[in-house]
């Protein structure tokens, strides 16, 4: 039965936590070019939120207009009680990691990170210290008198973490602050962030176009495709249940299956299972881990015979596409089958997640 | 065989090449080293080569008063120019890198015109607008002449200013602008943003702006011989002296500036390579060499 309907997942936040921060039907056009359409986003206190979306989709503009680097065309952004897309960024509490560090080469280490302290005129004794402890919470302080252009990439982005944390603000923004490390730095960075993240108890807004980092690190995900928000939710919903196909798509591997319901009853491609959905066509997700190959003989299965005709080793897992006569399956499974071979198939009509269609959108 | 084949056809032509070169820099330094002997040659000017060495020329031009009151007139208005030229060039270069606004490929045009414009046109032209009545009768009452110093001073910083907008634009281009943003996110406004981020970047644009119009304005003759009032610049003191034919202490003169200008590049040199990572060096300082020689 596949009673749990997308909207009611999408609403399934951190409703524990207050509102820090509002974001309020805000649209983004460039000429001619419309860059953000209708973007409504709430951002709770100590949340770790990811913007996730393709090049192009529109995630950097969302980040900006939060730092206030551009304004929105229309639309607010407010952070509690004040009005924050009115003010210059030098007003707001926010603090951004930009994604190539842009770290202030003609200063030392010790001086970018002290850079917000002394324009907001500190006394010298807490500016001293409190760079001290930033620089050792992101373990630099052995650098402190280097130059930028002298230290690695890892190192220059663990600089402008603590420059960004130093004035302690009340959000952090990150513009796909790993995208220059290579994979395995990649991934240590991505715990240390997750780490650091609870450690300081900020909200954190992150910006990638990468699904798996967005879900190793995230506590909600914003999908964001062609300028407007595909599905808000955390990893384990957006992957669970996809609101839409471009959702299930892009997050992880799926099967979409198109039919028709028709008197409770859904039909794809021949097959056919009981819904409580109401008549019209439909669009199924099935990801290739619900779908079990060989027959426990369950009455609640849902059957089909195949041949394989792909295999590809993912280590743990393989994942092997099955011809279903016109319906093409792709199935993981724990162990090797050959191509060309003859298998049945089955799946749990519950696990067939109905998401909404994708138009093209320009 | 083939191989040594192709070794004495690289042999003779890297020979050629190195004759090629020797004519080239010998034809463009070879009358400074004849100048330069000279100012050492005991016989003053001909007699190739110099039977005696002598510094009298150098004496001579010790207490040369006149020679020395150009030189101090030269380097007022070279730094006057500087200062002038930058005081505008400098925001012409940031409204052209970074605002938009009608008329701007118009606003360019003109702002880099002065620099293809012959010097005489320059100096015609300012001429011409200070013999208008009005203008003139201020310049009288600033300096109590119509033609001074001052005038000197207006025709080189206004014709400077597009060298002063070209080299800031060139480093306002290569500016990361995210440098500015992480600026202001960081709580710094506008203003501290220009003062703490924007010009330390531009440090090196501006000094070599600065050098290459205190260079320019130095050696300049055209624009000057305008607008000449009764102080001399060094250039016209000298051209005004070759006149009565040459004489050593002009040699003598003529090699202290050269071991100047020689010194001033070396300077700026090793500024830009410290700045930066040299590779792109050679071709500043060869831009630079044309901007000068132009």
């Amino acid at each position: 039965m596949a009673a749990t309907t997308p909207s009611a997942i999408d609403s399934v936040s951190s409703a524990a936590k207050p509102t820090l921060l509002s974001i309020r039907a805000v649209a983004k056009t460039f000429g001619r070019n419309v860059v953000l359409r209708n973007i409504s986003l709430e951002i709770a206190e100590g949340e770790f939120l990811t913007i996730l979306g393709e090049s192009g989709s529109g995630k950097t503009t969302l980040l900006r207009i939060i730092a206030g680097f551009e304004s929105a065309t229309s639309g607010e952004v407010w952070m509690g009680a004040e009005r924050l897309d009115r003010k210059p960024p030098y007003r707001r509490r926010v603090n951004t990691v930009f994604q190539h560090y842009a770290l202030f080469p003609h200063l030392s280490v010790e001086e970018n990170v002290g850079y917000g302290l002394r324009v907001a005129k500190r006394p010298a004794a807490e500016i001293a210290e409190r760079v001290a402890q930033a620089l050792e919470k992101v373990r630099m302080t052995a650098y402190a008198k280097s130059k930028p252009s002298k230290i690695s990439g890892g190192q220059q982005q663990r600089v402008a973490l603590a420059r960004a944390l130093v004035n302690r603000p009340q959000m952090l923004l990150l513009d796909e602050p790993l995208s220059a490390l290579d994979a395995n730095l990649r991934r240590q960075m991505q715990v240390e962030l997750k780490s650091l993240q609870r450690e300081v108890g900020i909200a954190f807004v992150f910006v990638t176009h990468d699904q798996e980092e967005a879900m190793v690190m995230s506590d909600r995900i914003a999908l964001l495709r062609s300028g407007e928000l595909e599905q808000v939710a955390t990893p384990r919903d957006i992957y669970s249940f996809p609101a839409t196909a471009y959702a299930a798509q892009f997050i992880g591997h799926t099967n979409l299956l198109k039919g028709e319901i028709r008197a409770g009853m859904a039909e794809c491609n021949g097959l056919r299972w009981k819904t409580s959905l109401p008549d019209g066509p439909a669009l199924f997700s099935l990801r290739p881990e619900h779908i079990r190959t060989g027959d426990s003989g369950a009455s609640s299965s849902i059957r089909v015979r195949g041949r394989v005709v792909h295999q590809a080793f993912h280590g743990a897992t393989e994942l092997i596409r099955v011809d279903c006569g016109g319906l093409v399956l792709t199935v993981r499974t724990a162990n090797r089958i050959e191509p060309d071979k003859e298998i049945a198939l089955e799946f749990t009509a519950t696990d067939a997640v109905p998401v909404r269609e994708s138009p093209e959108r320009t | 065989m083939e191989l040594r084949m192709t070794d004495a056809a690289n042999s003779s032509r890297s020979r050629w090449l190195v004759a090629h070169t020797t004519a080239v820099f010998a034809f463009l330094y070879l009358p400074i080293a004849v100048l330069i002997v000279y100012s050492f040659n005991g016989e003053g000017v001909g007699g190739f080569p110099p039977h005696h060495w002598t510094l009298d020329w150098y004496r001579i031009l010790l207490s040369d008063e006149s020679i020395w009151d150009s030189v101090f007139n030269s380097l007022k208005v070279a730094f006057a120019a500087m200062a002038i030229s930058l005081t505008f060039g400098v925001p012409a270069a940031l409204a052209l890198d970074r605002a938009n606004f009608p008329g701007k490929a118009l606003f360019r045009r003109l702002v880099l015109l002065p620099l293809i414009l012959p010097g005489i046109i320059t100096g015609l032209s300012l001429l011409m607008l200070f013999n208008v009545g009005f203008v003139s009768t201020i310049l009288k009452l600033v300096t109590g002449q119509q033609l001074s110093l001052l005038t000197i001073t207006l025709g080189h910083g206004t014709a400077l200013i597009s060298v002063a907008t070209t080299e800031v634009f060139a480093g306002l281009q290569k500016l990361d602008r995210r440098q500015e943003e992480a600026s202001l996110d960081l709580g710094a406004n506008y203003w501290q943003t220009f003062w703490r981020i924007t010009v330390p970047n531009l440090k090196l644009s501006i000094i070599g702006a600065a050098l290459l119009i205190f260079t320019l304005s130095m050696d300049e003759i055209a624009v000057s011989f305008f607008l000449i009032g009764r102080d001399n610049t060094l250039p016209l003191e000298i051209w005004g002296r070759l006149r009565r034919g040459i004489t050593p202490e002009i040699n003598a003169i003529s090699t202290i500036i050269f071991l100047f200008s020689l010194v001033t590049i070396v300077f700026w040199y090793r500024l830009r390579v410290r700045g930066e990572g040299g590779a792109e060096v050679g071709m500043e300082l060869i831009e630079a060499k044309s901007g000068e020689a132009k």
